[in-house]
């Protein structure tokens, strides 16, 4: 085709001096002209240009079930790089072969939700040089999307996807519902690699990931192990303290002044919160109530309350068994949204901001109501963020359950390990010996009385708790940090220190 | 009087459950050192049973302990430590006949001189066997310390060569028998425990069941049956409101100085007003009256 516009006058007609078209330009037509499947990760890895000292992400909506992260790492370390930064939404026991990537200095700096087992135990005895950044679901989002954490390349492990890179989390063999988490990657990534076990027919519609986000496909063998990811609904316990507690908090939202026809729910997971559920459900029905919707990470127990017509909608960032993941794709009031939608501080719109109740387990609460779900009784990091401070600065009741005690380890201390969620946004911790209101929610602590409901102090409760257990010795700590606690906004809350060996 | 509809069996070698059991707030603990116990941790349960019945956490709960029989080497041990320990209550082991009951008594009240222990402590006898089952009036009847005869189902039904069932049949004289002799002798009926913890259903029917024939309440194994037993127990709305009608017409009658008044028509004496108050006492256990206040 001859040009009907020359060179010069194009060039005065656009702001970015844009070229003339020529057809030889253009690339051959066809479907698969550039296919974006690559024989092996080693292939997608090559394509993505990745190199030493980059940043590279992945989510955990496989759970204990994630086989990408090691499948990755192993073509990683073979292939030579250094330097790497991690930033995945959270990291499980499964993930312990990192330990062997840290030391070998393939990784050297790792963003995270949570940390457990070997690797968590590692890092708390100091195996990285850079401290570990732990963040909230929401707070990873606001450190992507304020710079601190650049993505490089995304490895996107997916149950079944298209040729194009339409990926969905909740259709095939290892299907994890949400993936929720892994949209922030797939957004903002330079390149996205998305792995997965299950090449369906184009269109893979409704997506998760879109073909628009994705560069690179590779097929594995497999992506995760379904019976680790989440089999079956998530069983109601039977733990008669659990029960109890959960009963307890079942009474204390239905006195709260929000338990009314409209409200809204979330509930971690944990046998006390599940089961508060359950509880919760026989009140609706007594009380002829619906909620309006049930956010967060979705259990079968939202899933049966939504489809009994208790719950009218199911927002889901992550779906944590396999009966949710599986509602995902049969109930359309069942919805996929990302940790961005769903918690990120700095989001125009976060679902936590409508949210009425939430209900949170601990691993210690202290008498100033701050709340630790990442170091253990004995200072190891063995837990994940999470959600946790997300929700429990923006719900209108955050209800912390916890035991009073678990074994012989007080669960109510004077002062936590390690600080997750500052007691200022907690409302009530629920415990087997009783319930404590914060003395900044006079309010709730008025409605509950009238209800009839016995309040204790939780300095009472703390007391309770060393009575029963004795007052435990210190952990002993070095000066060094092993990890920093990113509040939502980003800012330090805290720091988790070296243990003495 | 006291409300005993859930007396909470915790084996006494059970760390957990000994650390734990107040919290579900049955009505009686009953701490277990006979048949739950291993013969190696007679011992060391005696020693922590001993130690619960003086912490605090147990010191607004009626306990009980079941306590091994004065035959074995380990009874009179086991008397000797809950009897100072602070036991509201012994369990008597296996009672087939009055001696039995006495026989303990005698020794109760030689280790509470010895100790100076002022408040007697009470007896509650289980009944076991065909033979107690028979001995049941006189059982009930034979001391003062005794606060109720419970019937234990599952050594019973060996002794009358059946086997326990859930719709109870075989229990049926039993029941009938331990009833009627607690009744006459004015003390607590308790009825046996109910062992498949995984059916509540069959549990609630059977609480439904042996609360009609009149039991004061059931032993149970998990604390999980406490509130399902405690819904059982609690009056019906309509019960507490003809309850505290009953409690006002009979304040009434007492400042006009009346010696009976009438309700509705029906006269409203002693008996009355004291199925009310018993009335009113099982819907404030069970939390009813709360909201009314």
């Amino acid at each position: 085709m001859n040009s009907r516009v020359n060179e010069k006058e194009a060039n005065t007609l656009t702001s970015v001096n844009a070229p003339v078209f020529t057809c030889k330009d253009l690339a051959p037509k066809g479907n698969d002209r550039e296919s974006k499947l690559c024989d092996t990760i080693e292939e997608a890895i090559k394509r993505s240009k990745l190199k030493n000292g980059m940043t590279i992400s992945f989510h955990h909506a496989f759970r204990g079930g994630d086989k990408v992260l090691n499948k990755v790492m192993h073509v990683i370390a073979k292939m030579g790089f250094q330097d790497l930064t991690i930033a995945s939404s959270s990291l499980a026991t499964v993930h312990d072969e990192l330990v062997e990537h840290i030391k070998n200095g393939v990784v050297t700096q790792i963003y995270t939700s949570g940390l457990r087992s070997k690797l968590g135990e590692a890092i708390s005895h100091g195996l990285m040089k850079k401290p570990v950044q732990i963040h909230s679901h929401g707070g990873r989002v606001h450190l992507i999307k304020s710079g601190e954490i650049k993505i490089d390349v995304a490895f996107i492990g997916v149950p079944s996807i298209d040729k194009f890179g339409n990926a969905s989390g909740s259709k095939g063999r290892s299907k994890c519902g949400s993936l929720g988490y892994a949209f922030i990657d797939a957004e903002t990534a330079k390149y996205v690699i998305a792995i997965s076990e299950e090449m369906v027919t184009y269109p893979n519609l409704p997506s998760s990931i879109s073909q628009d986000q994705v560069d690179a496909i590779v097929l594995v063998d497999e992506v995760g192990d379904p019976s680790k990811i989440g089999e079956g609904a998530t069983r109601l316990t039977t733990n008669p303290k659990e029960l109890l507690i959960a009963r307890r908090t079942a009474n204390l939202i239905e006195h709260s002044g929000l338990f009314n026809e409209g409200f809204s729910i979330q509930t971690g997971t944990g046998g006390a919160a599940l089961a508060t559920t359950v509880f919760l459900g026989d009140k609706m029905k007594e009380k002829g109530i619906k909620a309006d919707f049930g956010l967060g990470g979705i259990t079968g127990t939202m899933v049966y309350l939504h489809e009994e017509g208790l719950i009218r909608k199911l927002l889901d960032v992550q779906s944590f068994d396999s009966f949710a993941a599986e509602s995902l794709d049969r109930n359309p009031k069942h919805i996929e949204i990302s940790a961005n939608e769903y918690a990120n501080f700095s989001s125009k719109g976060a679902a936590i901001k409508q949210l009425d109740v939430v209900v949170l387990s601990a691993l210690e609460v202290d008498v100033d109501f701050n709340v630790n779900v990442i170091t253990g009784s004995k200072g190891l990091l063995r837990g994940a963020s999470g959600g946790h401070s997300d929700t429990a600065a923006e719900a209108k009741l955050a209800i912390i359950v916890c035991p009073l005690t678990r074994g012989r380890i007080p669960t109510i201390t004077k002062r936590v390990n390690t600080i997750i969620t500052p007691g200022c946004t907690v409302d009530a911790v629920v415990t087997d010996q009783g319930i404590a209101v914060h003395p900044r929610n006079v309010e709730l602590k008025r409605k509950l009385k009238k209800a009839g409901l016995h309040l204790v102090k939780i300095e009472e409760l703390y007391e309770r708790a060393i009575a029963l257990c004795g007052e435990p010795k210190p952990i002993e700590y070095l000066d060094r940090s092993v990890a920093v606690i990113r509040y939502r906004d980003g800012s330090v809350i805290d720091v988790v220190r070296q243990l003495k060996k | 009087m006291k409300l005993r509809r859930s007396m909470l069996f915790v084996p006494g070698s059970n760390t957990a459950m000994v650390c734990n059991a107040f919290i579900y707030k049955p009505d009686t603990v009953m701490f277990d050192l006979e048949d739950s116990v291993a013969l190696s941790e007679k011992d060391s349960a005696r020693l922590m049973v001993y130690h619960a019945l003086g912490h605090w956490a147990y010191a607004n709960i009626e306990t009980a302990v079941r306590v091994n029989p004065l035959e074995s080497p380990y009874g009179i041990l086991d008397l000797e430590a809950v009897i100072r320990g602070g036991a509201d209550i012994i369990r008597l082991p296996k009672t087939d006949t009055v001696e039995d009951v006495l026989v303990m008594e005698k020794e109760i009240e030689r280790i509470e001189k010895a100790c100076g222990r002022k408040e007697k402590i009470k007896l509650l006898a289980a009944i076991e066997s065909a033979q107690g089952v028979v001995n049941a009036v006189s059982i009930a009847s034979c001391s003062d310390r005794l606060m109720g005869i419970a019937l234990g189902a599952e050594d019973y039904v060996r002794d009358l060569r059946t086997e326990r069932t859930k719709e109870g049949s075989e229990l049926t004289a039993a029941r009938s028998q331990i009833l009627l002799a607690a009744r006459a002798a004015k003390i607590n009926a308790f009825d046996s425990i109910f062992s498949d913890v995984k059916d509540k259903e069959g549990f609630i029917k059977e609480a439904e069941y042996i609360k009609g024939l009149g039991f004061d309440g059931k032993s149970l194994i998990n604390p999980n049956q406490i509130t399902l037993l405690h819904k059982v127990y609690a009056p019906s709305e309509d019960e507490i409101e003809w309850a505290l009608e009953v409690i006002e017409a009979a304040k009434e009658a007492k400042t006009k100085g009346l010696g009976v008044v009438s309700l509705d028509g029906r006269m409203v004496d002693a008996p009355i007003i004291a199925r009310a108050e018993w009335t009113l006492a099982r819907a404030e256990a069970s939390g009813l009256l709360g909201e009314r206040a």
